[in-house]
């Protein structure tokens, strides 16, 4: 491939900023000054340069947190550092939604006006912030501006806003509750600083105190597995984890032996908590048999699901518990390196993870000889930039790899060509923090494990409530817990109001009416009224609700989100939020029934005949409230 | 593969990168073929055998069972994205692509079930419905899409009269993660991809409004054929689209003028300017052409090449997909080098008549 490379040159910020990621370039065919005595009739570097396709998008995100945007100078520069043709690179940064190929104002807040949040207002918020700066991303050439945003996954606070400061020293901070003024006063602060404002990032007011009881109201209770160290113990401190069994689970998995971790695992009869519910240990067996060299294993930290916020509660409130879990699935699976993919509209946790890894390895709990055994395991965690498709985990794979989120079609299965092409084990971070509660009492934990719930869904699991309850927030409790209970631990619908629908599973979920109330939650409690678990959110709509406008939102989630590989997908969301909008706007183009006809061959062939899960359920809860009359009512 | 460990920045733990694979999501390489033993499945009920690691498209078509395909070609790696082509694999959740899915002993393969035709139906009305597929298919072997929208009774004026197209430029810019909501009243239109033609250089013209997003093109250029990786897809979701970086015209990109992205476009999306030309003069006809295989005389590796004469004129160039110096691909003096037998003293009526007939305002010779 010969690299065709033109336009102006990146600024000295530009470079400085993938300069200190890649490292200096090495010559004139990587970016650096031509030396015609070196670079004269040799080309060098082009191999392994293209050997680092994968650290594309860090590179992207380099320019991205240093300029605020993407400029075709910097993009230029990046290529020739890692020998990626501008075309694909280009295609590659106008596939994230928080990378911009456009002039940007370098201060952006991105509003979340996504389910949970329109139930708090946030249409009010953006109506407002409309009449204060104008419509959303302009000026292009101001000094600052707002976006919409999906879910930002603090659902349990909504309304929230995401901003990104671009700058020497870039600021991402993500807040809950805001107000109109609230953001353009955070914008200002941001904008009239060279940094980008405030240096302690505003985390310390989600991190600790009083504020973790918002978020996780049972916080501190002794009943608590996955939970327990939430608010109890410094998410920031090695020694206060290791005070608190951290660690332990490892130590005893190293002691009894990978085979005997995977038995372990499977006796526990633990199930994915990403959404496809799969057996993990069927997973890692399979891996750790896999002949082909290297095994990789991937945390699924991509958390985007509308109404999900339960990862980014165990990452921030204790992230070594996800770093110790993904170095024992390592360890079981026969690998030594440990990818992380973490949400990139979740700083505070991506920031917790990495200060978690710094001092785990620092202790010797990560590097060549983990805990003194001899397994070498690391982990580098990488950002996600805006892509709910990411979350899929070929995809996910595809973006660490440098390349667009799209799926790859299934067969083959990640555990036998995955990331980079070998068997890899991806699990979800709550699935992982699991596997510390199996192992951390010795063996037979697996089977003490399956006690806990029901026979077919064993386990605790963690719900995220919100909308219309009491006390929103995450919830962890066994399996077979009835919806009803779950509302009531959260303290109802607040004023007694009646209840109109609950969704369960997010956006790729089910609406579900009040009849389901006594629905326990498992696997199969769920399935046997028609709806999934999904992800575990608990959103629930009281009789106010707008429900055909909150199904308008969601079909317009599918439509920016689905990475627009598949036919199905790409055109059927399109014709679905069409359908919606006019059902919502009463434009009558047909009979409400035919319409309801046409909703449903399309849900039919994109459910069908799309690659991925995100297609394949994308008219599952439009669809779903559509059956029940009664919740789509006017 | 170990990167040069000199590169790696201080402070930055030393990590091992591994080469990323030709693109992952395709199916690993068959074996060879003389180590392919035979795996017996069944299509629609027929006992089939066919060779290891085959597909059951290629399994179905040596049963003389016929399926659909849109984005598949036989000289570039499936990327099963049109769809068009799944079918009921027994005991398999959602439906497959014919096209990449590998045979396995005992497979139940169903082509034509009820649920087969719905999804191949409404693939087929989302197709016609947002681009224009007036010449979808008419230029490869498979059939075309309008006769396939009869076999399977798709109607894409279900979803509405098309929505105006956009102007110049304006889909190359969408932005991932946000996209005008349509009112109830903008919806009762159904949104395409229409907008105008793109008409750059003296070789080619890009019309995207027809363009089925089949990946074919970014394929010959760069990881199947030509290596060039001039073009990409861009953009998310229906706003996704073929580009080149920034959008940069294509005299200044990395175009080679190969033109193995005509050569697989299924559509017409892609397209010599001299047909394009030809075309909106009217003066554009299938049924007055010859085709006359000859070799290249350009170079050495003595491409086939396949000429598309009308009137005593070449109007395009093409290879067949089976020979096996080209595999349907050929470089820029075999492609376009052609006009040089076009030229020839006036003379009146008639095409090719002088620089101001239809197709003779020469490109290869600029
Ligand atoms: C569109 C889409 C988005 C997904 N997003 C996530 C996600 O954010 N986090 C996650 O753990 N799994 C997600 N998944 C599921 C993953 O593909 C995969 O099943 C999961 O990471 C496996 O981990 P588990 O077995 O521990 O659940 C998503 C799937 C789809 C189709
Ligand atoms: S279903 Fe949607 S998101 Fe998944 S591959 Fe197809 S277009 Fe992409
Ligand atoms: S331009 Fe043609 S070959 Fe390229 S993606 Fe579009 S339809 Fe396919
Ligand atoms: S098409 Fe190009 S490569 Fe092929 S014979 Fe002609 S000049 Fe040579
Ligand atoms: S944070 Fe707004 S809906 Fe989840
Ligand atoms: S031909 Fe199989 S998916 Fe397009």
């Amino acid at each position: 491939m010969d690299l065709h490379v033109v336009g102006p040159l990146a600024s000295p910020a530009e470079r400085a900023a993938v300069d200190a990621l890649l490292g200096p370039p090495t010559s004139g065919w990587t970016g650096g000054v031509r030396d015609p005595r070196t670079d004269g009739h040799v080309a060098r570097g082009g191999h392994a340069a293209r050997s680092r396709r994968d650290l594309l998008l860090p590179a992207l995100h380099a320019l991205q947190d240093r300029v605020g945007q993407i400029s075709q100078p910097g993009l230029n520069y990046v290529c020739r550092r890692l020998a990626v043709p501008p075309a694909e690179a280009y295609g590659v940064a106008t596939f994230y939604a928080l990378l911009t190929t456009t002039s940007r104002p370098r201060a952006v807040a991105h509003v979340c006006d996504d389910i949970a949040c329109r139930l708090a207002g946030a249409e009010a918020i953006c109506a407002d912030l409309e009449r204060r700066l104008g419509p959303p991303g302009s000026p292009r050439d101001g000094d600052v501006t707002w976006l919409r945003s999906p879910c930002l996954g603090r659902c349990e606070r909504a309304p929230a806003a995401l901003y990104t400061i671009a700058g020497e020293v870039p600021v991402r901070e993500s807040t809950a509750p805001v107000d109109a003024a609230s953001i353009v006063a955070r914008l200002e602060r941001g904008a009239s600083r060279r940094s980008g404002g405030d240096q302690t990032n505003g985390h310390a007011r989600d991190a600790a105190g009083p504020a973790v009881t918002d978020s996780v109201p049972q916080a501190g209770s002794p009943d608590l597995r996955l939970l327990r160290r939430v608010g109890v113990v410094d998410p920031t401190s090695l020694e206060a984890y290791l005070g608190s069994r951290g660690f332990v689970a490892l130590q005893e998995a190293l002691a009894m032996g990978g085979e005997a971790v995977i038995r372990e695992v499977g006796d526990s009869r633990l199930v994915g908590r990403g959404g496809a519910a799969f057996p993990t240990g069927r997973k890692w067996a399979a891996v750790a048999a896999q002949a082909a060299q290297p095994h990789y294993v991937v945390c699924n930290a991509d958390e985007s699901e509308p109404g999900t916020f339960k990862d980014r509660v165990l990452m921030e409130l204790d992230p070594f518990s996800v770093i110790e879990a993904m170095t024992i699935e390592g360890f079981a699976a026969g690998a030594s390196k440990g990818y992380l993919y973490v949400r990139g509209e979740y700083p505070l946790a991506e920031s917790r993870l990495r200060g978690a890894i710094d001092s785990a390895r620092s202790a010797g709990f990560l590097g060549p000889s983990v805990a003194g055994s001899d397994f070498a395991f690391d982990i580098e965690v990488r950002r996600g930039a805006g892509a709910y498709i990411c979350g899929e985990e070929t995809a996910l794979f595809e973006s660490i790899e440098g390349r667009r989120g799209e799926p790859r079609n299934k067969p083959p299965f990640p555990t036998d060509v995955g990331l980079f092409g070998k068997p890899t084990v991806v699990n979800n971070v709550e699935t992982l923090v699991n596997v510390l509660a199996i192992l951390e009492d010795g063996p037979g934990g697996g089977a003490r494990f399956a006690t806990i719930g029901t026979p077919d869904s064993t386990g605790p699991k963690l719900f995220c409530l919100s909308g219309h309850v009491t006390r929103p927030g995450l919830y962890e409790v066994p399996f077979g817990t009835t919806l009803r209970e779950l509302l009531e631990l959260a303290g109802g619908v607040p004023g007694n109001r009646s209840i109109r629908a609950i969704l369960l599973g997010g956006a790729a979920g089910t609406f579900v009416g009040p009849d389901a109330l006594d629905t326990p939650l498992t696997f199969e409690g769920t399935r046997a009224v028609g709806a999934a678990l999904g992800s575990g959110v608990v959103m629930v709509f009281d009789e106010s609700v707008d429900l055909v406008g909150t199904l308008r939102r969601i079909a317009a989630f599918f439509r920016d989100e689905s990475c627009g590989q598949c036919v199905p997908c790409r055109v059927g969301t399109v014709r679905q939020e069409e359908i919606l909008a006019r059902l919502a706007d009463g434009v009558a183009v047909r009979s409400r029934d035919e319409e309801l006809a046409l909703l449903a061959d399309i849900g039919q062939a994109m459910r069908d005949a799309s690659i991925c899960g995100l297609g394949q359920t994308a008219s599952s809860a439009i669809e779903s409230a559509f059956r029940q009359p009664e919740l789509v009512r006017p | 593969m170990t990167h040069d460990p000199s590169t790696t920045p201080a402070g930055v733990p030393s990590v091992q990168f591994v080469t990323p694979p030709a693109r992952a999501s395709r199916p690993p390489e068959a074996p060879p073929a003389e180590a392919r033993p035979s795996v017996t499945l069944t299509i629609d009920g027929r006992e089939v055998s066919a060779p290891a690691g085959s597909t059951i498209l290629e399994a179905a078509r040596s049963a003389g069972v016929d399926i659909p395909t849109a984005c598949y070609l036989e000289n570039l790696t499936p990327v099963n994205v049109c769809r068009v082509c799944v079918v009921e694999v027994a005991g398999s959740r959602v439906l497959a692509p014919a096209c990449s899915r590998r045979v396995e002993a005992g497979m139940e393969v169903q082509t034509e079930t009820e649920r087969v035709r719905h999804s191949r139906r409404v693939v087929i009305e989302f197709l016609a419905s947002s681009v224009d597929t007036s010449l979808a298919g008419t230029r490869v072997p498979d059939g075309s899409l309008a006769g396939w929208a009869e076999r399977y009774g798709a109607d894409p004026s279900r979803y509405g009269p098309p929505a105006p197209a956009a102007e110049a430029g304006a889909r190359d810019t969408r932005e991932p993660g946000h996209h005008h909501q349509p009112s109830g009243q903008e919806a009762a239109h159904a949104a395409t991809v229409s907008q105008p033609v793109k008409v750059d250089n003296d070789l080619y013209v890009r019309d995207y409004s027809k363009c089925i997003l089949c990946y074919k093109c970014v394929e010959a250029c760069g990881e199947d054929a030509q290596n060039t990786f001039a073009i990409a897809v861009a953009g998310r979701g229906f706003d996704a689209r073929i580009a080149t970086e920034w959008n940069t015209p294509l005299p200044q990109s990395a175009c080679v003028y190969c033109g193995n992205c005509i050569g697989v476009c299924p559509t017409g999306a892609l397209m010599f300017k001299s047909e394009h030309d030809m075309r909106a003069a009217g003066t554009w006809d299938e049924d007055a052409q010859t085709v006359t295989g000859t070799i290249c005389p350009y170079c050495g590796v003595g491409c086939a090449l396949d000429l598309h004469v009308q009137d005593n004129t070449i109007v395009k160039v093409t290879s067949p997909l089976d020979s096996s110096v080209t595999e349907g691909h050929l470089c820029i003096k075999g492609r376009f080098g052609f006009e040089f037998t076009n030229a020839r003293p006036p003379v009146s009526g008639g095409h090719g008549s002088g620089p101001d007939g239809p197709s003779g305002d020469g490109a290869a010779d600029r």
